[in-house]
């Protein structure tokens, strides 16, 4: 039964054979929101989206998508997934950009059930929501590395998600579109998307998100992205492990 | 030699059963071109040799099993060879590559093994080898027909998840695909078509028609489904072509055809070259 929230985690705990990755994680998403969760390198982020995405079982704890258990939950269509490695795929794939935006729709169509005309609608509209609607047909080794991001987004858009999550999507993206990237993820949010965005790098998202939170194993902290800024660099450092000064990325909008 | 094979079946079984080699080699070899998986199929062709020696030998040694068809062992062997290849890839998940020498060589190995027993080489072992025209049964030819049947059903049915498999994995599994099962329908089904190629490509070529024709088509295909359709296109023109210039100037047939699509593949490089200039 839907409850509001998107995503449920009640005190996930994982460990990889003796290292405990993730230590009793509470978290929840409320439908609208955009998360940035965010960590330094090895603090279980990555591991905690693969047991929201079902790729991992926690050792315990439990974990509910759109208010359904996650062992029961089918309707995997209305999550879409942007990974961290779609950047690094076959570069000499021979597909194009309609095609690869197409292939979002394999876990909604199930088997013995080619394209339609509404699901090519669907990835039509999919493209033009990134902004790539023109380059349809072109290969997707063709375009640039920011263009080449949007391919994905679409991908994951094509099913018509309730949920985006996005691991570490800027890895190997230039500064100039890393820009137009929030751009857009931040549009999709104010038409009633819920984001999950994964990252270490704290600075870049803290005023393009709504909430925050900090993982380290443990959840240190889970709120409002405005009340985090209040926190300070002393606080941030000592989650971080290291001293950390917060470099707000306000100053890009203004150019 | 259009009117020789109406004339003769063996001719006439060596051209429909070529005809259906030239559709589900280069089918299956998209997907395992695009997977990087390109030498998986002379490991499974080894170990198809090596079945095909085992039963060339039972014949030998018991004479009530001497009319099976060697081909359908080979295909059985063909088959474990492509779950072993599963199993190793599993096992050795960094150094994935690792699984094609060890089953190729256990192939070779088995099938010198099962050679030397049965004194030596003969020249059924040798159609094995190389293709051989005269060699093609009605039987091969109804076995080729099922297997590009399967084959054209199963790629039919699971396009989606074979084209998000072989693009993005992770993606796959995300979106609920049965990456496993998938997989391992799809190499078993890589065995059945090497098995059936037997005959008219031979072993030792068979791997080249499952990547020659995807090898050209990369190169000027502007979509996926382009690359299946022109593969499929030039498996066959390697195959018509290749059998009619061995037929005319009384060459060996797998040899010929593979030689054919090597031209394919040459004409398509100089097309591109042509194009980018």
């Amino acid at each position: 039964m839907e409850n509001g929230l998107v995503v449920q985690i009640e005190d996930v705990s994982f460990r990889y054979e003796n290292e405990n990755v993730l230590e009793h994680v509470s978290l929840t998403v409320p439908k609208g929101a955009f998360l940035g969760l965010v960590g330094p390198n090895g603090s279980g982020k990555s591991t905690l989206l693969k047991c929201v995405l079902g790729l991992l079982k926690p050792n315990s704890g439990r974990i509910f998508l759109f208010g359904e258990p996650i062992e029961s939950f089918r309707e995997w269509h209305r999550i879409g997934f942007v990974s961290q490695k779609a950047n690094s795929f076959n570069r000499s794939f021979p597909a194009t950009v309609e095609e690869v935006a197409a292939s979002g729709l394999a876990a909604k169509r199930g088997l013995f059930r080619p394209l339609t005309n509404e699901d090519r609608r669907a990835v039509e509209a999919a493209l033009a929501a990134v902004g790539l609607s023109g380059l349809a047909k072109r290969n997707i080794a063709e375009l640039s590395g920011g263009q080449q991001q949007r391919v994905f987004i679409a991908r994951a858009l094509a099913s018509k998600p309730d949920l985006l999550i996005l691991d570490e999507p800027t890895v190997g993206v230039d500064a100039r579109h890393v820009h137009e990237f929030y751009e857009l993820l931040g549009d999709l949010n104010r038409r009633g998307l819920t984001l999950i965005l994964v990252t270490h790098d704290i600075g870049t998202i803290t005023d393009r998100v709504t909430d925050i939170a900090c993982l380290n194993k443990r959840l240190y902290f889970h709120g409002k992205a405005e009340e985090f800024e209040h926190l300070g660099n002393e606080a941030i450092s000592q989650f971080y492990g290291h001293p950390i000064h917060v470099l707000s990325h306000e100053h890009e909008r203004a150019e | 030699m259009w009117e020789a094979i109406w004339q003769y079946e063996f001719l006439r079984n060596a051209f429909v059963a070529g005809v259906l080699t030239g559709f589900t080699a280069p089918l299956l070899g998209v997907f395992i071109v695009v997977r990087r998986l390109s030498l998986i199929a002379d490991a499974l062709s080894h170990v198809t040799l090596a079945g095909i020696a085992a039963g060339l030998l039972l014949g030998k040694a018991a004479p009530s099993a001497a009319s099976w068809n060697p081909l359908y062992i080979g295909m059985g062997f063909s088959v474990v060879g492509s779950l072993f290849i599963e199993k190793l890839r599993a096992v050795y998940r960094h150094y994935e590559e690792l699984a094609i020498p060890i089953v190729l060589s256990s192939g070779l190995g088995l099938s010198v093994i099962f050679i030397s027993m049965a004194n030596g080489f003969t020249t059924d072992l040798f159609s094995y080898l190389f293709g051989s025209v005269s060699a093609v049964s009605r039987a091969d030819v109804w076995t080729a027909f099922a297997v590009a049947a399967a084959a054209a059903i199963v790629i039919l049915t699971f396009y989606k998840e074979l084209f998000l498999l072989s693009f993005d994995e992770e993606y796959a599994r995300v979106s609920g695909v049965r990456t496993t099962w998938i997989h391992f329908l799809f190499i078993v089904l890589v065995a059945l078509v090497i098995a059936a190629s037997m005959r008219i490509v031979g072993v030792l070529l068979i791997s080249s028609l499952m990547t020659l024709p995807v090898a050209a088509s990369i190169r000027i295909a502007k979509s996926f489904k382009q690359v299946i359709g022109l593969s499929i296109l030039f498996g066959e023109l390697a195959v018509i072509a290749g059998l009619w210039a061995a037929y005319e100037l009384d060459w060996a047939p797998g040899g010929t055809i593979v030689i054919a699509a090597v031209v394919i593949l040459l004409f398509a490089l100089g097309w591109k070259r042509g194009r980018q200039r």
